[in-house]
């Protein structure tokens, strides 16, 4: 447990299904150094194609108290991936510096057999290139020192509008994944078939303000001179019947 | 799933060229037989293991780098199948030829019959390995595979007997209706077991929303996407239906008449079928649990 484990932390009480965050890890992964990620007959009436991350949509409860659900989903990086001891080449695995689940496009041979032992349906055959691909966390990018520090994070996370999508290490306990699942209720999909998903989803919630008294008093000061300011007196001319001014 | 035709010709040639195997190295422990039946019958069962090792390379997106599956033997049985395959196909060849040149047989028999169970096992397991496709996790699997392919194989070995050996036809013949009897029974036990299996996971885990009532409205896309091709048949309930039946019928009791009538040329052909059936229902009735993010388009 100590070791790096990336992973993205989704909001489903803040995604608003824009689909901001599909268009632009297509946009990042299909003009990346590992080829495009093809389309088929992408304009005709049967339009097909290869992607790492969907937005779906689902309606919870009945008329008329729905509500509904927008659910981004891409390869959940599991801390103990089915899909990586059944790829016969090797071609699918696990990187121990950071737990990131990576195809090697040159090793793949195109069997889908990982795509069977995945019950998240995270892998995709590219139908040109004829391999097995999945969300690679943008690998090529998050590394690439010559991007920006606050850059360096997968093209969702920087495109989402609404701040729905936390990148970082879960295993670091100060990291801002890990506060969030740990402060908001993140879970994990499907817990039933043990595969330890590292990527969380925080839950619908209802949303309240709580106001602290810290917030209704300056923060910042150091002198203290904030305070209740004087009751006027009664006869003090006032802009209404409450306040003086 | 869907059924993968190279995937269904794959695992009921090899199986039946194993269970060939495995019937004419057992006549030959039994003192009966010879040359005249087994250099032929290892012929026709290196032709079922090549036609079906041919037709799995249509399964793959890659074949040229088909080499490369031999190297997580370790951890995937898909990887233990290709390093056996090949192993068993040598170790008949092998067998076969020292037949003919009228050399010493048994170890080769011996370690090609070895060869042969390990990759029915291999076979198995590939499908039973998976722990969330719940009509495959089950022993039955491996049970079955061993099961069905000896009695097609043993049905053959009736037919060729026919033909090369009369004297062994009856022997083949009846040995092939009591595996087929065995194998018949173990695909019904599985048939039962996974008519009454109830899904582990279901809308809510899936999107770990905790309410009884959820229905999708949209999956991301308009079009269909690998996720709905590669997971669902796509067949009307009737074609599945009458794949169960064509099962049900094919597998042992329309080829067990025709054996005890001596008809065991036919009887192999339409056990195949029925086989061909059976393995195209296996991968239609498997439900895959990604199967719950893609109920509705849009």
């Amino acid at each position: 447990m100590t070791t790096k484990q990336l992973a993205l932390v989704i909001d489903l009480n803040v995604c608003v299904g824009c689909h901001a965050c599909v268009t632009s890890c297509k946009e990042w992964n299909t003009a990346g150094e590992a080829g495009p990620l093809s389309d088929q007959n992408p304009y005709g009436a049967d339009p097909s194609g290869t992607f790492f991350n969907r937005v779906q949509t689902f309606e919870v409860g009945a008329f008329p108290n729905t509500e509904t659900v927008h659910f981004p989903k891409s390869c959940l990086h599991c801390e103990d991936p089915p899909c990586v001891p059944v790829c016969p080449t090797g071609a699918s695995y696990k990187r121990a510096e950071d737990g990131i689940v990576l195809v090697d496009y040159d090793k793949c041979i195109g069997c889908k057999y990982c795509s069977w032992a995945c019950p998240y349906g995270a892998r995709e055959v590219d139908m040109e290139q004829k391999v097995m691909k999945k969300c690679t966390l943008c690998v090529d990018r998050i590394y690439d020192a010559t991007l920006l520090e606050a850059d360096r994070k997968p093209a969702c996370v920087l495109a989402c509008p609404t701040s729905a999508r936390l990148f970082g290490d879960i295993h670091d306990p100060e990291s801002e994944a890990s506060r969030a699942i740990r402060e908001q209720g993140g879970y994990a999909l499907m817990p039933e078939w043990g595969t330890h998903p590292a990527n969380h989803y925080l839950p619908r919630r209802k949303t309240g303000k709580r106001l602290h008294p810290d917030e209704l008093e300056r923060h910042d000061n150091p002198l203290k001179v904030d305070g209740l300011l004087p009751r006027p007196a009664p006869d003090a001319p006032a802009l209404d019947d409450v306040t003086s001014w | 799933m869907r059924p993968a035709w190279s995937v269904i010709l794959l695992t009921t040639l090899i199986g039946a060229g194993q269970g060939l195997l495995l019937a004419l190295f057992a006549a030959e422990l039994a003192g009966l037989g010879g040359s005249t039946l087994f250099v032929p019958g290892a012929a026709a069962s290196l032709a079922l293991l090549g036609a079906g090792l041919l037709a799995s390379f249509f399964h793959l997106g890659r074949p040229e780098r088909a080499w490369r599956s031999a190297a997580m033997w370790r951890t995937s049985w898909l990887s233990r199948e290709v390093i056996v395959l090949p192993a068993f196909m040598a170790a008949a060849a092998a067998w076969g030829a020292a037949h003919w040149l009228a050399q010493p047989t048994l170890a080769l028999g011996v370690a090609a019959s070895v060869l042969a169970l390990a990759l029915f096992v291999c076979t198995g397991m590939i499908y039973a390995c998976l722990p969330f496709l719940q009509e495959w996790r089950t022993p039955l699997t491996v049970v079955n595979f061993v099961l069905l392919g000896s009695a097609s194989g043993l049905t053959l070995a009736s037919a060729l007997a026919a033909w090369l050996a009369p004297s062994l036809a009856r022997p083949y013949a009846a040995a092939a209706l009591a595996v087929g009897a065995a194998a018949y029974l173990g695909r019904l036990a599985s048939l039962w077991r996974n008519a009454h299996l109830r899904p582990k996971s279901t809308l809510a885990t899936a999107i770990g929303v905790k309410h009884p009532r959820i229905v999708q409205i949209a999956q991301g896309a308009m079009g269909g996407s690998f996720n709905t091709r590669e997971f669902f048949h796509g067949r009307p309930r009737e074609l599945v239906r009458a794949a169960r039946w064509a099962l049900l019928a094919l597998v042992f009791p329309v080829p067990a008449l025709l054996l005890v009538s001596g008809h065991t040329a036919a009887a192999f052909l339409l056990q195949y079928v029925g086989l061909l059936a059976e393995r195209w229902y296996f991968f239609a009735e498997a439900k895959h649990p990604q199967n719950l993010y893609y109920q509705a388009i849009a």
